[in-house]
């Protein structure tokens, strides 16, 4: 997985929970026919919309409810290049950096609009907005997680901790 | 300095004499939980690329419950795969059909003070009702847990949240955790433990405890606790555990981030709007709101107390025309209860359905989900958008009786009015 991350900006607001991103009615099916439903109750045209690459902005609590990782895996189907948002639930966060879905928190997230190009330094928590020419200071990752994030994500990160290649 | 219950469990879990909050330990899990629809069939890949070895079967608990019964091929493929895993593993403890995972775990043993339990659900904390440390992680970590039986934990700062003073009548649990999730906010606990103490707490029957500890994830919590008694011993033992119990409490000098202090006496019954749990508002605010279907029952208030007390409200009354009531008790030993007890006549004289115990519509997975403009009073603990159904459904969530006092009006309905005092529970 690469440190640094470009992408085009779709903007959410606060408390996106996971049954918005993965609507428990739809838990059962294949992930690619998951994705098709995701955050479709805020955002009916977002599984069309979105590009591989794509980075979602939104506010406060992203990420709220259950700990269904079927959240991280129809964003990762959309191959979602990043989350930043003012905070993030806790068990979602765990989550993220278990599968490799990169999450930032940064301090104010208005300030970031849908469209916008975004560049984001996972280990120095650095976050560039080329659309508007500012650079804005996001969370690095915590220091005895960066090797699980190099290796990407916890399952090769246990493979070489067990010794399986 | 003094220590909370969670870092003293935090601690013993991580083989240390102490640790502080902020501390990132590894931790060894006496319980894995998994369910059906996050387990087996979401794990397996991983688990066995990596190995596919147990570190211990005896600490592995697996319950199927968000698929029963299944309501779709897929869900019958995930059920059938669930319980092959469990038989390949030989796993002495597995579970089906029996009702909502954390309801079930409690009611068999695997829940005791002290213990650390790590489930594939973020209601797990409900098991902090009994002085677990239990939180909820997803299925990749599961698999980590799985094969070493340890994880990374970072210890959490403490709220502790004290609610003294006797409940009023037709006042609960429920408006308990609804009322302190309003204060806290949404997020308000992320990375963090709630405590519940002060004597409205002490005098909480086991099933109500429940109520607080799993709803904490409502506030973003990673746990809820309540400090283990002589009420939790008598439970326990009840469930045939003979080994020494661990009776952790916090230190008089343990260190919080926040103390919130309420008086239950002052205390309305309470009613969660949509599409947030802490959306709250006393009863008397949306009085009167037409619902098409009311829900009793869930993990969070599925419990033969809950059950008890709709059966008293509903005796000998009939629901409205207009609506369906669904119950769902928490478990099939619940269930059975009810029916030696005569309640589920009671309320199926009424005119209730009684569902099977599992999780159903409370999850939008089976059995009762909801329509575009549709509206439910709902007993459970969450009420986001789409969360039973269609996005474009109402839920409201309240005590079991603002539930049954609703189903008799067909429209949200203070439970007082239902309550004369001499009958008052």
């Amino acid at each position: 997985m690469s440190f640094i991350i470009k992408g085009r900006v779709w903007k959410y607001g606060d408390n996106i929970n996971t049954d918005i991103i993965s609507p428990g009615q739809y838990m059962s099916l294949p992930v690619e026919k998951q994705a098709v439903h995701a955050m479709e109750a805020i955002d009916p045209t977002f599984a069309e919309k979105v590009q591989p690459g794509d980075i979602l902005v939104a506010g406060n609590n992203f990420g709220s409810g259950s700990s269904r990782e079927t959240a991280q895996m129809v964003l990762k189907h959309h191959q979602i290049g990043a989350i930043v948002a003012n905070s993030f639930a806790r068990i979602f966060y765990r989550n993220s950096i278990n599968v490799g879905l990169p999450v930032v928190e940064m301090l104010d997230t208005t300030v970031i609009e849908e469209g916008d190009d975004l560049e984001i330094n996972l280990l120095e928590g650095k976050i560039i907005n080329h659309t508007k020419g500012a650079e804005y200071k996001g969370t690095k990752l915590p220091e005895h997680l960066i090797e699980m994030v190099k290796l990407g994500g916890l399952e090769p990160y246990l493979a070489k901790k067990l010794g399986i290649s | 300095m003094g220590m909370t219950m969670s870092e003293k469990i935090l601690a013993k879990a991580s083989g240390q004499k102490s640790v502080k909050a902020g501390d990132i330990v590894w931790v060894k899990v006496d319980i894995a939980m998994m369910h059906d629809l996050l387990g087996p069939w979401l794990v397996d890949g991983g688990f066995r690329r990596l190995g596919g070895k147990l570190f211990d079967k005896e600490k592995v608990v697996v319950v199927s419950d968000h698929c029963t019964p299944p309501a779709t091929v897929q869900q019958a493929d995930i059920l059938k795969f669930t319980r092959d895993w469990a038989r390949a593993q030989e796993l002495p403890y597995y579970y089906e059909f029996q009702g909502p995972c954390h309801q079930v775990i409690v009611e068999h043993g695997h829940v005791r003070p002290g213990r650390l339990i790590l489930g594939t659900d973020s209601h797990t904390c409900m098991a902090g009702g009994l002085g677990a440390f239990a939180t909820g992680i997803g299925s990749t970590e599961m698999i980590g847990v799985l094969l070493t039986g340890e994880t990374w934990l970072k210890v959490p700062e403490t709220i502790k949240v004290v609610w003294d003073g006797k409940l009023p009548h037709g006042v609960y649990a429920k408006d308990i955790v609804l009322k302190t999730i309003k204060d806290i906010g949404h997020a308000g606990a992320t990375y963090q433990t709630i405590e519940f103490s002060g004597t409205a707490i002490e005098d909480l029957s086991m099933d109500e405890r429940l109520v607080l500890s799993n709803m904490a994830v409502e506030a973003g919590a990673k746990t809820g606790l309540i400090e283990p008694d002589q009420k939790v011993v008598e439970f326990i033992r009840s469930k045939g555990v003979t080994e020494e119990i661990d009776m952790i409490s916090s230190d008089k000098d343990a260190v919080y981030t926040r103390v919130l202090h309420y008086y239950a006496s002052e205390l309305e019954p309470q009613v969660a709007c949509p599409h947030e749990v802490d959306n709250v508002h006393p009863v008397s605010a949306v009085e009167g709101k037409a619902v098409d279907q009311v829900y009793l029952g869930s993990c969070t208030n599925g419990r033969i107390s809950d059950l008890r007390i709709a059966a008293k409200i509903l005796k000998g009354k009939k629901i409205s025309k207009n609506i369906r009531c669904l119950v769902v008790p928490a478990s099939q030993h619940i269930w059975m209860q009810a029916n030696k007890e005569g309640i589920l006549d009671i309320l199926t004289d009424a005119g209730c359905i009684v569902n099977m115990p599992s999780c159903g519509a409370c999850g939008g997975f089976t059995s009762g989900v909801i329509g575009a403009g549709e509206v439910v009073m709902s007993s459970s603990n969450r009420n986001f958008r789409g969360r039973m159904g269609s996005p474009k459904g109402e839920v409201y969530l309240g005590s079991p009786a603002a539930v049954a006092a609703t189903a008799i009006e067909g429209k949200i309905t203070d439970p007082r009015k239902y309550l004369p005092k001499e009958v008052m529970v």
